[in-house]
């Protein structure tokens, strides 16, 4: 099995940093602020790797798309087990509107330059929370899709999946090459350890432009305004359902 | 004045002498241990020296030690993973409780590499440096029990192997020891040697054959004791000088557990870092092969002091990483807690603790990365009292700064539910072990003191010589000293290292160095070489040396953060002027005391006090409500 898969990796700010918009408020402040993978692509390289090390597949390459510094979230990956990376530079006004759309575009056109058996993909990213750059890749490709994925199996030219819906699990068979996107309870990620980020430094990142690619990335969406949630106010202690009731009228909420 | 002094110069001042150790009941111990400690070390000590002579030896410490590009991108992704690892998987509450680490806990790290910083790659560590392994040591501290089983087990336990081992050595040993399959230990006290260490007990017998070595005697405090597969072991050997003469010198050795006849005790119950093993490891006619011996027979002594000398800087670092996650955590309930319909961070006290604990972190971390950074310098420069000087700083800065965020948190701080005073406790033994922090002030202190007295010595005897030009040059500055108060040490200026909005703190940092220059010179005309018994005044010297040496490294660094524009930079120069202001006065005040018969010195007063209370061993006053009639 020469099984190739292609796993997509998002910088993003990392989920313990209190979130604050600026205050021209065209988008939140990133500047300086902690960036770490996005948790979902943490378990998407995990189940690569795990992939690999059970021998059912050859080589996991990681892609990320954005400025230079989305080669530390590409070096991570190396040194959880991927074997080599792609960077697609991508900076300035394009990163800003650097949305699913573009992105799928991009993957869709690597995998088959790559001949890729199998793209994984975090469900969504914790930034944007948009969960749906694994449907539109799948789409771009025609290939078939196992989305919020608790469980893969591969077996021989078809993967099995287990997917997390809301009234349960929901077992899909895929013919491959296929797109998959992971869910929380795949898998639990591996430390990036110190050893293996120093084994890291020696495999390769290739830098790729989208222009080379083919892809155009104009987005046709326009980011309005972003605002902060609304305050949260404090709540009441009622004694007795009449109380409640009562309050409920007077708050126009019956 | 000057030609009183002049005439007094004709006094003879000796130095490099044996120098005495008193034992517990005021008999000369031994004379050889603290020569054999400054005659061997190498001629290039790196900064301080030169501050005891009233001189800035600019060139080691500007501009402010930088890493390259790719080292700070390798260093940012080490953190990361430690830094998860740290905040999801470690209980640290729960280590406190049960005063242990869980197995599992032990075994993510060995798995994350920790175990072999600074072991190289070919021996299947990372390899880091220095300042690589002080920037791990801001993370790793963030848990105080975690933290000292791995410095015991890198740090100090197989550290003699690293830096005096010979290639057999190492490649037995340090593969296993990186991987954490070993764990390490650091032998040396024993019940009745703690910092007196070159009085220890222990012995190593040459068998017959002249194959092994028998060991027996019993350490204690010993962490990882119960742990560790290897123990670097300091016991005494009968060694035959060049003289011929039979003597009795410590040797460093390796020794296995699997060896036989090591046992340890049942772990100790301490006040803080109680994940952390301590007990008493004794050795019972422990065979080691020659072998094992570490370094030269009878090279033991100076082997330990240069394994604990190296590791010393890193505590820096650690307290620093540790103040910054504090500070956050104190600022969170500072700008929440109200009382008296305003929030208490507007109120000026708790503010003070803020500025306080900002202050120390900045101060901390200068003065690790700054030291660090000559340790890293090729050739191996001797930064042991700079290293010395930071762990005084950040073990007693680290004790209040926490103390202080405590307090901001009042009665909530005291209580378990919330890590504070985990902390406080655990920050304690920083004062304590590593070198308590009174022995490396006389360390600190008597070692430039000598330097000072070598160079003062020379000079007197060329005078003696018949050397005009050395007479003229002291005679000269004694002049200069009492017609004029300015000082230019050529660290501002148009020459200058100091970036110019700093150029007030340098200049109060020139004149306290001049000031400290004239200062030492006084001391050593006065008491010679009985200076080694004025510990009070000792410890002044050093408490000056100290805050020069922290200023000089908050100066050096804010010049470079302004230079290169860091990120709040202008914080940077706010917290290094601040600080430099209020040692300048710290410093004053203590020369002063040390002057000649300085009323503002209570010295004398402290030791009569101490001499009638120790005398009784007990308060000797009268109670107030007593009376005579």
């Amino acid at each position: 099995m020469s099984a190739r898969v292609l796993v997509g990796v998002k910088r993003v700010i990392d989920y313990a940093v209190k979130i604050r918009v600026k205050p021209d408020n065209t988008g939140v402040v990133t500047d300086g602020v902690k960036h770490s993978m996005n948790p979902f692509c943490e378990i998407a390289v995990e189940e690569a790797v795990k992939l690999k090390e059970k021998k059912l597949i050859k080589e996991v390459v990681a892609v990320s798309c954005g400025p230079q510094q989305a080669q530390e979230t590409i070096r991570t990956a190396l040194a959880m087990g991927a074997d080599r990376g792609i960077h697609v530079e991508v900076s300035g006004k394009d990163y800003d509107n650097l949305g699913p759309l573009q992105v799928s575009k991009i993957l869709a056109a690597l995998a088959k330059k790559e001949e890729t058996s199998l793209i994984i993909l975090g469900k969504q990213a914790i930034d944007d929370d948009c969960n749906q750059t694994g449907q539109m890749t799948a789409a771009l490709l025609d290939w078939p899709q196992g989305t919020f994925a608790s469980e893969v199996v591969l077996e021989g030219d078809k993967v099995k999946v287990i997917r997390e819906i809301d009234g349960g699990l929901e077992t899909v068979r895929l013919k491959m090459p296929a797109v998959i996107t992971a869910d929380l309870r795949l898998n639990t990620p591996r430390y990036a350890t110190l050893p293996n980020i120093m084994k890291a430094k020696k495999k390769k990142i290739d830098v790729v432009k989208p222009g080379e690619l083919g892809v155009d990335l104009t987005s046709h969406l326009e980011v309005l305004r972003v605002d902060e949630p609304p305050q949260r106010q404090a709540g009441m202690k009622v004694e007795t359902v009449e109380e409640l009731i009562s309050r409920l009228k007077e708050a126009g909420r019956m | 004045m000057s030609l009183n002094r002049l005439v007094t110069l004709s006094r003879r001042v000796t130095w490099g002498s044996l120098i005495p150790l008193f034992g517990p009941n005021g008999k000369v111990v031994s004379n050889v241990q603290f020569r054999r400690l400054f005659r061997t070390q190498t001629p290039s000590l790196a900064f301080a020296k030169d501050l005891f002579l009233g001189k800035v030896n600019k060139a080691e410490v500007f501009p402010y030690p930088e890493i390259s590009r790719e080292e700070l991108e390798e260093i940012n992704q080490f953190v990361a993973p430690v830094e998860k690892f740290f905040s999801e998987d470690v209980d640290s509450q729960r280590i406190d409780r049960e005063a242990t680490i869980p197995p599992e806990t032990l075994e993510g790290i060995k798995q994350l590499g920790l175990f072999g910083i600074q072991v190289p790659e070919e021996y299947g560590g990372l390899g880091l440096s220095n300042t690589m392994y002080a920037r791990l040591g801001e993370t790793t501290s963030l848990d105080g029990s975690i933290a000292v089983t791995l410095a015991a087990h890198q740090a100090i336990g197989l550290k003699g192997i690293l830096i005096a081992g010979n290639e057999q050595q190492k490649a037995k040993y340090l593969p296993k020891l990186a991987s954490g399959e070993h764990v390490a230990a650091f032998c040396l006290t024993e019940p009745g040697s703690g910092s007196d260490a070159a009085s220890i007990q222990t012995r190593a017998t040459l068998t017959e054959d002249g194959k092994h070595y028998l060991i027996s005697g019993s350490k204690i405090w010993i962490s990882n004791g119960g742990l560790a597969d290897i123990f670097t072991v300091f016991a005494r050997t009968a060694v035959v000088d060049k003289d011929g003469q039979k003597k009795d010198k410590i040797t460093a050795f390796i020794v296995e557990r699997a060896f036989g006849g090591v046992t340890s005790g049942k772990p100790e119950d301490k006040l803080g870092i109680r994940g952390s093993n301590t007990c008493e490891v004794l050795f019972e006619n422990t065979k080691v092969p020659v072998e094992n011996v570490i370094g030269e027979v009878g090279g033991g002594f100076k082997a330990a002091m240069n394994i604990l000398n190296s590791g010393r800087f890193s505590m820096g670092s650690a307290t620093a990483g540790m103040i910054k996650k504090l500070i956050e955590l104190t600022a969170e309930y500072a700008a929440t807690r109200k009382q008296f319909n305003r929030s208490i961070s507007e109120f000026g006290m708790i503010q003070e603790k803020f500025a306080l604990m900002a202050m120390n972190a900045f101060v901390m971390e200068s003065m690790a990365y700054l030291t660090a950074g000559m340790m890293d310098k090729p050739g191996i420069p001797d930064c042991s009292v700079e290293a010395a000087m930071v762990k005084v700083f950040s073990s007693e800065g680290g004790w209040i700064c926490v103390s202080e965020a405590l307090q901001v948190l009042g009665g909530v701080g005291y209580m378990k539910s919330y890590p504070f005073e985990r902390y406080l406790r655990d920050c304690r033994i920083l004062l304590i072990f590593e070198g308590t922090n009174e022995i490396l002030r006389m360390y600190i202190a008597l070692t430039g003191m000598q330097h000072a007295g070598k160079i003062l010595t020379g000079k007197i005897k060329e005078m003696k010589k018949g050397n005009i030009g050395v007479a003229l040059q002291m005679f000269g500055k004694k002049l200069r000293d009492s017609i004029s108060t300015k000082v230019d040490l050529g660290l501002t200026g148009k020459d200058g290292v100091v970036h110019p909005s700093l150029t007030e703190s340098t200049k109060k940092l020139e004149e306290n160095v001049h000031f400290f220059g004239n200062t030492v010179e006084g001391l050593l005309y006065r008491y010679g070489k009985t200076i080694v018994d004025e510990q009070m005044a000792l410890k002044k010297v050093a408490d000056v040396l100290i805050n020069l040496y922290a200023m000089t490294a908050v100066l050096s660094r804010a010049s470079r953060s302004i230079s290169i524009g860091l990120r709040n930079h202008d914080h940077e120069v706010l917290l290094a002027n601040t600080f430099c202001s209020d040692a300048y006065y710290k410093n004053n005040f203590l020369m002063t005391q040390l002057q000649k018969n300085a009323p503002e010195n209570n010295d004398d007063s402290i030791k009569k006090i101490a001499k009638d209370v120790l005398a009784k061993r007990a308060y000797i006053c009268s109670h107030p409500l007593d009376r005579t009639f």
